[in-house]
């Protein structure tokens, strides 16, 4: 029987793992409402004004409502039939598939929604809108990433954006010296955070129980002394001090981009900064393999000489600071004195941001920015006034939400141990 | 390294797993412990690794008391282990789950290439193949035990603990690491050895010290026969052979046809098996591991759904089932990795002693579970199996690594079955508890009940086997009698079909 070689029948497919048609069905579904909510509802005649500010001048122009909407549909359509074929052949579809389509759809949807408007379009204030508030979800969203994967849900983002606000202001205002008080911010944050990790990691309350109470306890704090000592000595603990904006030289020179990312204070450098150096250390330091193990396997961290509970408490009280940092936004970077409940459910937010982008700093930023920028359309759209019933504007956010999160939830997995106390 | 345990003592509550143990290791020696499941071996070793705080006793190294607050102590004075249940992170690579704890670096990240280079470095002088770039989950269990051991390896330790490190280990790599043991003795580490199978104890031990219920009760020599060691262990006499008679003659039960499976990069993972098992029969199925039993086993169990050909029994097409349904139809799976897919660790006892049945009659009504008949239940499966355990409430994790698969077993022979499929049924049972398994897998069998065994210990394949198959890259090379001699299997597990000594692709 040896040495005949066997003949392999062709291979029958369905015994394959079955395939995943859901890329492609979201997708058909989008391209259809692409068409006919947006290509096909406007007459032809319409037109929708655009005006983008290039940072040296502003330009303004106006492209026909129902062929540009038609035409992004058409690309729609070409990329989802790809993305059909790619999954029809098993393979896998490249990361700009779903970018290039998202970038269509949110076009044609943008066009339709300011066709024949007065007004037009601003792009560059629709991309410096969701930038500005995507920033504390960012911060918290790399708190967050910090936390749980170290061990410890970290559901405290909101008390430490709103601690971080907090100190922030009064430190700025009693110094005048903004700078002192972006210094101060991430000190509440590790405060509130080193807070959590007593209770979580030393005392094995449930993260999530701890994480409620902190918040509460943090916006009752502020809130307090929100209506008493800050409101009674106005001139002494809100006064408003503000961090300069700092243009980067040549950077903030690039057309459109430039003003909008290169044209801001230190705290937006630093979110850079920070998401860059996260994602590379989280997945290549030293730090970054340690914290993790605690996250996954604390008993197998344990016998190799790491100190699970101490690495958590740590790194906790490293996320509190981090979203404490991002808290500042809300004050001295933007010269605004403390209001009660400013943080106004972002750390909330910030955490489904961090869910949505599996965990991960990178996936995590391009999550935070889809919620400021969803957050940020009902404004810019507010001024100009729609043509589509208000509702469907109000919805359409959500809409994008959704199928994002459908898309991509359920790829990757929260690290194993979070949440347990480790009692080894 | 001079080690010294005086006076060792260790308690859970009030359960004490060790008593007063003494034990001396001296520089260059294997010393093998050996002891029955639940004597506490594990544990002294814990306790030795700074893991579990002694409540009472001293560990002296080279006449110096020390005390270790956690592993990293130990570590630090010179001492390694390689644990029975693995310490790994699943989703780091290798490389990476081999440098945790002692990375090298370049600069603030790790430096990988040095890492690989580790890997392969001790994985060459080990005669091991193993890709540092794989994720520790996707590799099955023998691959994740020599991860393990390149771990501890690479830390050049002074005295290296080795729990069990063979339970899962082929019988050439098994050698392989005999032979490193050996080198590593040369050299002047100290080795402590513990393991269930007698004949390794044998060919390496220089000491060997035995303990039974938290005590030590002997020390031998490697001389002493396997009959002594083993009546040593359980304090009686231990037969080592299996007592059978041959197989009636019946109809066939289970068949298997053209079963093929492709994976989804194209390659052939099971090649047109086909094979039949009868009623009360034992079909054992040897082979090196990783030549596709677990993809066969994975498939008759509605694991993985095969590319093509039946698989039938009793008449009924069991491809296309789910694996409830499988289960329904009374087939009892003892899976090859059972802290992974053979129990839930933190259930009790109880409770994982009917995992796969709680569904139905008797032990649930109408979705409530029967409490008491749970209960009533695991304590007379307990009895039967000499499960080592304080409680049926204790949860399974603190049960000792044999104790556990004597619940899988228990749990998988407690009912009415149609065929029994069961993968390295007594991986990391004593002797004294082989001996009873393999007896009640014949009296399955005696029952009429069709017997798959799984497993890469030729010793156990020849006992139990009424046929032998032997795999050999995802095909059968033969199906062949019991007298069948071990130089013959040797030949067919390395693909050379002993009728056509002519080497298979
Ligand atoms: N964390 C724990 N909590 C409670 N009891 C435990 C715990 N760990 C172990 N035990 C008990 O201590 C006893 C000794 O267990 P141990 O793991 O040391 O046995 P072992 O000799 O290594 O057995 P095996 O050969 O099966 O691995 C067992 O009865 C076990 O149930
Ligand atoms: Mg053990």
């Amino acid at each position: 029987m040896s040495a005949q070689t066997i003949e392999l029948p062709a291979m029958d497919s369905k015994a394959l793992a079955p395939i995943n048609w859901k890329f492609p069905i979201i997708y058909g579904i989008l391209a259809v409402i692409s068409l006919v909510g947006f290509g096909l509802s406007v007459g032809g005649d319409v037109w929708s004004g655009i005006s983008v500010n290039t940072g040296f001048s502003r330009i303004q122009f106006a492209v026909p409502s129902q062929v540009t909407a038609l035409v992004c549909t058409v690309i729609e359509i070409g990329l989802g039939i790809w993305a059909w074929q790619l999954t029809a052949a098993r393979k896998k579809t490249p990361v700009g598939l779903p970018l290039g389509f998202g970038f269509c759809f949110v076009v044609a949807f943008l066009v339709r929604a300011v066709a024949g408007s007065e007004q037009s379009l601003q792009v560059t204030g629709l991309l410096q809108g969701t930038l500005f508030l995507s920033v504390p979800l960012i911060f918290g969203a790399m708190a967050g990433c910090v936390c749980e994967h170290v061990g410890v849900i970290n559901v405290a983002i909101e008390g430490q954006l709103l601690a971080g606000a907090f100190l922030a202001a009064v430190v700025g205002s009693l110094t005048l010296n903004p700078w002192l008080g972006l210094l101060a911010a991430p000190v509440a944050g590790a405060l509130v955070g080193a807070l959590l990790a007593l209770f979580a990691v030393r005392y094995w309350v449930d993260h999530i129980i701890v994480g409620v109470v902190l918040n509460v306890l943090v916006t009752g704090f502020t809130s307090y002394l929100f209506s008493t000592v800050l409101s009674e000595h106005k001139d002494v603990f809100a006064v408003p001090t503000v961090l300069p904006t700092l243009p980067i030289p040549g950077l903030s020179l690039i057309p459109v981009l430039g003003p909008v990312l290169f044209n801001q204070n230190v705290l937006v450098y630093i979110m850079y900064a920070a998401v860059v150096v996260l994602q590379i250390m989280l997945y290549r330091s030293r730090w970054g393999l340690r914290m993790r193990a605690c996250g996954e396997h604390p008993k197998a961290a344990d016998t190799v000489g790491i100190k699970v509970n101490a690495t958590r408490v740590r790194n906790t009280i490293l996320g509190g600071a981090i979203a404490g940092l991002g808290g500042a936004f809300f004050t001295v970077a933007n010269g605004l004195a403390f209001g009660k409940e400013m943080s106004a459910g972002r750390g909330y937010i910030a955490l489904a941001a961090m869910i949505l982008g599996g965990w991960s700093p990178r996936g995590a930023v391009a999550a935070a920015l889809l919620f400021g920028f969803a957050d940020n359309l009902q404004n810019a759209l507010s001024v100009v006034g729609v043509g589509i019933p208000s509702q469907f504007m109000l919805m359409a956010p959500y809409l994008i939400t959704i199928f994002a999160v459908a898309g991509f939830v359920g790829k990757v997995r929260p690290p194993a141990q979070e949440g347990q106390p480790y009692k080894g | 390294m001079k080690l010294e345990l005086r006076a060792v003592t260790k308690k859970f509550g009030s359960f004490v797993a060790n008593d007063a143990i003494d034990l001396v290791v001296e520089p260059g020696q294997i010393h093998a412990l050996l002891g029955e499941n639940g004597a506490g071996k594990s544990t002294l070793m814990n306790v030795l690794y700074g893991l579990y705080a002694a409540d009472g006793g001293q560990i002296l190294i080279d006449g110096e008391p020390v005390h270790f607050s956690g592993p990293g102590q130990a570590m630090a004075a010179g001492i390694g282990m390689v644990h029975q249940h693995f310490m790994l992170i699943p989703v780091f690579t290798v490389a990476e789950n081999v440098v945790l704890g002692h990375e090298p670096t370049s600069g603030a990240l790790i430096n990988l290439d040095e890492a690989r280079q580790l890997v392969r470095d001790i994985s060459a002088r080990f005669g091991f193949e193993v890709d540092p770039d794989a994720l520790v989950e996707e590799l099955p269990v023998g691959i994740q035990q020599r991860v393990e051991i390149i771990k501890a390896l690479s830390r050049d330790a002074e005295v290296l603990i080795l729990d069990e490190p063979t339970a899962v280990l082929t019988p050439q790599e098994t050698d392989e690491l005999m032979g490193i043991m050996r080198d590593l003795k040369q050299q002047g580490t100290s080795i402590v050895f513990i393991t269930h199978k007698l004949r390794e104890v044998q060919e390496v031990a220089d000491t060997i010290t035995v303990i039974r219920h938290g005590k030590v009760v002997g020390t031998a020599l490697p001389t002493a026969s396997q009959e002594e060691l083993a009546s040593l262990m359980v304090g009686r006499a231990v037969d080592l052979k299996v007592d059978k008679d041959a197989a009636r003659e019946a109809e066939v039960a289970l068949r298997v046809a053209d079963l093929t499976l492709v994976d989804h990069s194209g390659l052939t993972l099971l090649d047109h098996i086909t094979f039949d098992v009868k009623r009360g029969e034992i079909l054992a199925i040897a082979g090196v591991q990783g030549n596709g039993q677990t993809e066969l086993t994975e498939a008759l169990m509605g694991l993985r759904k095969p590319t093509a050909g039946s698989i039938t029994l009793d008449g009924d097409e069991l491809v296309g089932k789910s694996v409830r349904q499988i289960i329904d139809a009374g087939v009892g799976f003892v899976p090859e990795d059972r802290s992974r897919d053979g129990m839930v660790a933190s259930f009790s006892v109880a409770e994982n002693m009917v995992l796969d049945q709680i569904g139905h009659d008797p032990f649930s009504h109408g979705g409530a579970l029967a409490m008491a008949t749970i209960a009533e239940h695991a304590t007379t499966q307990v009895e039967q199996f000499d499960v080592r355990t304080g409680s049926i409430e204790a949860p399974m994790s603190s049960l000792s690594g044999g104790n556990q698969q004597k619940v899988v077993l228990a749990r998988e022979l407690s009912r009415e079955l149609r065929l029994l499929l069961a993968s390295q049924p007594t991986r990391g049972v004593d002797v004294g508890s082989i001996e009873f398994i393999h007896e009640r897998i014949v009296a399955e069998r005696d029952k009429g009940t069709p017997v798959i065994i799984v497993s890469t210990e030729l010793d156990e394949v020849t006992a139990l086997a009424d046929r032998i198959a032997v795999m050999y890259r995802g095909r059968f090379v033969g199906i062949v009698g019991p007298d069948t001699s071990r130089s013959d299997l040797g030949l067919m597990m390395a693909g050379v079909d002993p009728n056509n000594k002519e080497e298979q692709r």
